[in-house]
């Protein structure tokens, strides 16, 4: 059929099953976005930054387990995508960001708002095109979605000049992508996973370490089960959250940096650390050479790279992470190891995460209890980055995986808003939270404009210390309280909120927490900022300082 | 230790930037690059000397392996090979020096592949350390300049990559 490319491109989406994308117009994508005028399966968001566009699209992905896309003009369109896809790339976000590019005939040359797209974005992409044959850009898009949500997911970009977008081509739909040089492993090694279950069996003080890789796999059941068979106590690391309940007897919650007691002393001590889709993050492991030193380490992970990249594997198995736990649910018998069992919960009820209550002044803990009591644990979290990101993971206890959204890897401070504009549309009906700081919800306060033109009922919790607070904490601790301008000054949110046409409230008393949570719940039109004043010097703890051994914590 | 990749990729635009970029990234040094296409027209083929220990070896065998436009890694370092470089060297030559210089050419069976009044260019094939040893001997008579190809390798029999 003939079409323009552009036109293709679109059917392409469609076909891959996209039904909403994240964009922002401009001279080099006109093409495309005149096809989108009169497309009616494809709804587009218009955001009003494209680092949102790339978050919303990131967020989508996120709360989905689908492709997220954006879409982009080139040259400050493009270089504008550029954090919100280093944000996906570091946590394994499949996406596709689409950019204009200019004409083929001048580019190179320095022409207006040319940039080397693909070039930037090398680094930072799984994969990236620039496509200069107008007729194999049905071929790219398919491989570029199969390329994105494969393996280990991750961003691709699309680079396209706008006189490639325009060319009248001969469309066929592709079925089928055929990739000598990229074939993901799935099924875990036969004898690995021997090894592996002889392990489990043989072990005395196990430990289940769950990451990313669990939410990206829908592995939570099989986590559930073998640690359920086995008796084994689970720890995730933030990307991990969600993998399992964190109510569950064996759940131990957040390990390293900002992890509980009972996770960090467990893994300090266990003789066998199964970690299961997780990358040894430095914010995880802290001083790697103390790090699990009793253990026997299975490192189970689709991406052969991240094996031995951090901490050595004496059990490596490559593969899709629920696909290998089945394997080996199915050569391990029940297990009991009551003296561990007991001597892990004994860490938990000794050491529990808590803070002061401090009469009318707001502690940021118990507004993230308050919203996790009223929304019953079963609100969608998306966070910011720094204080308000460790709070809401300490304190918010999730019960299922795609409920926390966060930028771990990269931390992008602005990452919350824009994304939870991708999980509010993604999921209308959920109820979605942006735990946020004073510092980050101003990086791309822009967005609500975005927010409130879809009618997105989205919550944001403002944890408002007048402090860049997490840059303030490690200043306090660790340079002598000398409070490099981390003091800033906000907005009146309030006031903000209002000219946005959303709802703003200010809390700044402890017993005005629970109303304005449950009138912030009552609005389903249209966003609501709630402003908490919070005790401006209160700090996340425990904490493990940066390069520390993880069983040596700064507890109160 | 000194290892010897030898990379197939798809010959397309921009794979050479993507295999810089990846070693630049992860802080990993290229001491000798050499690319050309190989028998078929849509692979080429790079062979890159880098210096490591075993484990930041292995990652960067692992890191290539990842990028999309990579078929194939090989570390050639433990494996019979035949190993080539070519280097044009530009010595220093007088009417005093330049029956010595010509002596050692021959004994390392390079050849001369220019002349002038006050220098003379070499050219010399062979592994590493043949074209290291000539490059010392040659030394004292002053060396103008020197291009080096960087090492090509290829498994002997009938293994190929």
């Amino acid at each position: 059929m003939r079409m323009t490319a552009a036109k293709a491109l679109v059917e392409c989406m469609k076909r891959e099953g996209v039904e909403v994308v994240f964009g922002y117009p401009g001279g080099a994508v006109l093409p495309l976005y005149d096809v989108l005028y009169d497309e009616k399966e494809i709804r587009h968001i218009l955001v009003r930054h494209e680092q949102g566009a790339a978050h919303a699209a990131d967020g989508y992905a996120r709360a989905t387990g689908k492709v997220g896309v954006c879409i982009a003009t080139s040259g400050p369109g493009a270089t504008n995508l550029v954090t919100g896809i280093t944000t996906a790339y570091m946590d394994s976000i499949p996406l596709i960001a689409i950019t204009g590019q200019v004409r083929r005939d001048i580019l190179g040359k320095d022409s207006f708002q040319e940039a080397d797209t693909s070039g930037i974005t090398m680094p930072i992409t799984k994969h990236n095109y620039l496509v200069k044959d107008p007729d194999l850009l049905p071929y790219i898009v398919k491989e570029a979605f199969y390329i994105a949500k494969t393996g280990r997911p991750g961003p691709v970009l699309i680079d396209l000049p706008v006189d490639v977008q325009a060319t009248e081509i001969d469309y066929q739909p592709i079925e089928k992508v055929s990739l000598r040089s990229y074939r993901p492993t799935y099924e875990g090694h036969p004898g690995q996973i021997l090894k592996a279950a002889q392990a489990i069996a043989e072990a005395e003080k196990p430990v289940l370490f769950v990451g990313g890789g669990c939410i990206t796999s829908g592995a939570s059941e099989e986590v559930i089960a073998l640690a359920e068979k086995c008796q084994i106590p689970v720890v995730h690391s933030l990307m991990g959250k969600g993998t399992i309940p964190e109510e569950h007897p064996l759940s131990l919650g957040l390990l390293g940096m900002h992890g509980t007691v009972a996770a960090n002393l467990a893994v300090s001590e266990c003789d066998l650390l199964i970690a299961v889709g997780a990358r040894f993050s430095d914010r995880s492991t802290g001083k790697v050479s103390t790090f699990a030193t009793m253990a026997q380490v299975i490192h189970i992970d689709i991406d052969p790279a991240e094996i031995g990249k951090n901490v050595k594997a004496h059990i490596p198995i490559v593969g899709d992470a629920k696909r290998v736990l089945q394997q080996i649910l199915a050569k391990v018998e029940p297990k009991q190891h009551p003296a561990w069992i007991e001597r892990v919960n004994n860490w938990k009820e000794q050491y529990p995460l808590k803070y002061k209550e401090e009469g009318e002044v707001i502690k940021p803990q118990k507004v993230v209890e308050t919203i996790w009591r009223l929304t019953n644990g079963e609100a969608v979290i998306v966070t910011e980055v720094g204080q308000n990101q460790m709070w809401a993971a300490q304190f918010y206890k999730t019960k299922y995986p795609r409920q926390f959204i966060t930028s771990g890897g990269l931390g992008t401070m602005g990452f919350g808003l824009p994304a939870s504009i991708g999980v509010q549309i993604a999921r209308p009906d959920a109820i979605v939270f942006d735990i946020a700081g004073d510092g980050s919800i101003q990086m791309n306060i822009q967005e609500l404009a975005t927010a409130v033109q879809q009618r997105l009922p989205i919550k944001i919790a403002i944890l408002n210390n007048g402090y860049l607070g997490m840059v303030r904490q490690w200043q306090e601790l660790f340079w002598n309280r000398r409070y490099s301008f981390t003091q800033i000054t906000a907005p009146d949110f309030v006031k903000l909120a209002d000219a946005y046409d959303c709802v703003g409230i200010r809390v700044t008393r402890t017993n005005e927490i629970e109303d304005a949570i449950k009138k912030a719940l009552e609005i389903k039109d249209r966003p609501c900022i709630i402003d908490f004043i919070i005790a401006p010097e209160e700090k996340v703890l425990p904490m493990v300082p940066a390069g520390g051994s993880i069983d040596k914590m700064l507890v109160d | 230790m000194r290892h010897t990749l030898s990379v197939l990729v798809e010959n397309r635009p921009g794979v050479l930037a993507r295999v810089a970029g990846l070693f630049k990234r992860r802080g990993f040094n290229i001491e000798s690059l050499a690319v050309s296409i190989t028998q078929d027209p849509t692979t080429s083929r790079m062979t890159i000397v880098v210096d490591g220990e075993e484990a930041m070896i292995e990652q960067i065998s692992k890191q290539l392996n990842k990028l999309i436009d990579v078929i194939k890694v090989i570390d050639y370092t433990f494996a019979p090979t035949l190993e080539r470089e070519l280097a044009l060297v530009k010595v220093e030559a007088t009417a005093q020096t330049r029956r010595e210089i010509l002596d050692l050419t021959h004994i390392f069976r390079a050849t001369v592949v220019d002349v002038g009044e006050s220098s003379m260019v070499i050219e010399i094939t062979g592994d590493v350390e043949k074209v290291d040893a000539f490059i010392a001997l040659v030394r004292p008579y002053g060396i103008k300049e020197i291009v080096r190809t960087g090492k090509i390798v290829m498994a002997r029999g009938l293994q190929s990559l």
